[in-house]
């Protein structure tokens, strides 16, 4: 953050300081209440910057990609098999993964909310919970991919999950071609935030 | 018939494009970090649940104007405020002007890891066998409920399949008035792209909610 938040605008307001004074005031009568331990906040912030993100959904992809074992765990029990990597929890209590094969494509949404696999992907990026994303990923999956980039053939057949309870779904890339023989860490370097929610595709190697 | 959800949002014409963001960038105003942590710590006192907390998001007035930790902030204050946990005049004061109430837990710092990796599981244990099974051609509700849903406009009244059975967890319609869990079967529920959207429907489209049992009605049909 590089703003200055004590920037006056030509009204004389500032509306982010406007906002930072609410939630100071907020987390001051709270915090003089007794309902919260201040030094809890600062541990919620740094886990989802530093701990709980989308790297921990990387591990999951590169070990199904790598052990078809642990794929067909993940298949079977999702819940069990990303939790014997070490992610269990909040927002990832019920876990589905799908699986996208090259006449599949699956996408997650919430259209109801901002329901998101924390667990694995960490906190859910700005466009998961907006208005656009919401209303057209159920109806128009392939225009919300071109707003990434992404084209698909015309002969796939796109899935598309909406987490209307508390499952919350994980998508497995395909893994890209020209990685045979790629340690688990190489093949979490190919996979992407986008990736995992269906937005995106995993990366190419870089040749 | 008072309640009404702004949330609803699935094939809502008119949003325009996705702009994508950067894995990695987190926030857009500084208020945003300590919105996030006031409301997963309050979150944790139990002294409402997620279903709550989601009814107090949605029918808030202003929630498509608002950015997203704008509407956790607003409907956090709201939580506060209607159980009088924290009164306006403190938010304007910014001190504690009344007494504080008792809270079933307080999160403390040194717990929040252990916390957020048990997390607040929603299935319970069955208490009957499950009224439809995988391949069944069900029905789902129709017509507007006066409370908290989960059953999206666009799914409701139409044919679907059932595709997937997830055991029995907490009904949030329930939950979210105050009536208990009242646990049922949630299945996942698979529509045809041209049954939700008809002629305009992208071909192959495929899509599928979570839906519980009370939200579901037989056909009598084959799959």
């Amino acid at each position: 953050m590089s703003h200055d938040h004590t920037h006056e605008h030509d009204d004389g307001m500032s509306h982010l300081g406007e906002m930072d004074l609410r939630v100071r005031a907020l987390e001051t009568v709270l915090g003089q209440k007794g309902y919260i331990d201040p030094a809890a906040l600062d541990v919620l912030v740094d886990t989802y910057q530093t701990k709980i993100g989308p790297r921990n959904g990387a591990r999951v992809v590169a070990r199904a990609w790598a052990d078809p074992a642990f794929a067909a765990w993940l298949q079977a029990d999702a819940t069990a098999a990303i939790a014997s990597l070490g992610y269990t929890g909040r927002q990832g209590e019920h876990m589905v993964a799908v699986f996208n094969t090259a006449d599949t494509h699956h996408l997650v949404v919430c259209t109801l909310c901002s329901c998101y696999p924390w667990t694995v992907l960490g906190l859910p990026p700005t466009w998961y919970k907006s208005a656009p994303y919401r209303s057209r990923a159920v109806k128009d999956p392939r225009g919300v991919l071109a707003d990434f980039g992404v084209q698909l053939p015309e002969a796939t057949q796109f899935r598309v999950w909406d987490s209307t309870a508390e499952l919350r779904y994980l998508v497995i890339p395909q893994r890209p071609a020209g990685t045979e023989g790629f340690s688990e860490d190489q093949l979490a370097d190919l996979v992407t935030r986008d990736s995992m929610i269906g937005t995106g595709l995993a990366k190419a190697p870089a040749a | 018939m008072s309640y009404q959800s702004h949330a609803d949002l699935g094939g809502q014409p008119g949003h325009g494009p996705v702009v994508p963001e950067p894995e990695g960038e987190f926030w857009h105003e500084a208020f945003e970090p300590r919105a996030l942590a006031l409301t997963l710590a309050m979150g944790a006192t139990g002294a409402w649940n997620i279903d709550q907390s989601r009814a107090a998001r949605e029918t808030l007035p202003g929630y498509t104007a608002l950015s997203y930790y704008r509407i956790w902030l607003a409907a956090l204050q709201r939580l506060l405020a209607e159980r009088g946990l924290v009164a306006d005049d403190e938010l304007a004061a910014g001190q504690a002007l009344h007494p504080a109430r008792p809270l079933p837990r307080v999160l403390a710092a040194a717990n929040v890891a252990a916390t957020l990796a048990r997390g607040s599981p929603t299935e319970r244990p069955a208490p009957g066998p499950a009224r439809f099974a995988v391949g069944d051609v069900v029905h789902t509700r129709s017509g507007q409920v006066s409370h908290h849903t989960r059953l999206p406009g666009y799914v409701q009244g139409r044919r679907g399949t059932v595709a997937r059975l997830h055991g029995v967890h907490v009904f949030a319609d329930a939950n979210a008035q105050g009536l208990g869990e009242q646990p049922q079967w949630l299945y996942t529920v698979v529509f045809d792209g041209a049954t939700l959207w008809g002629a305009e429907a992208q071909p192959g489209l495929q899509v599928s909610v979570d839906a519980w049992e009370s939200y579901l009605q037989p056909t009598g049909d084959a799959a």
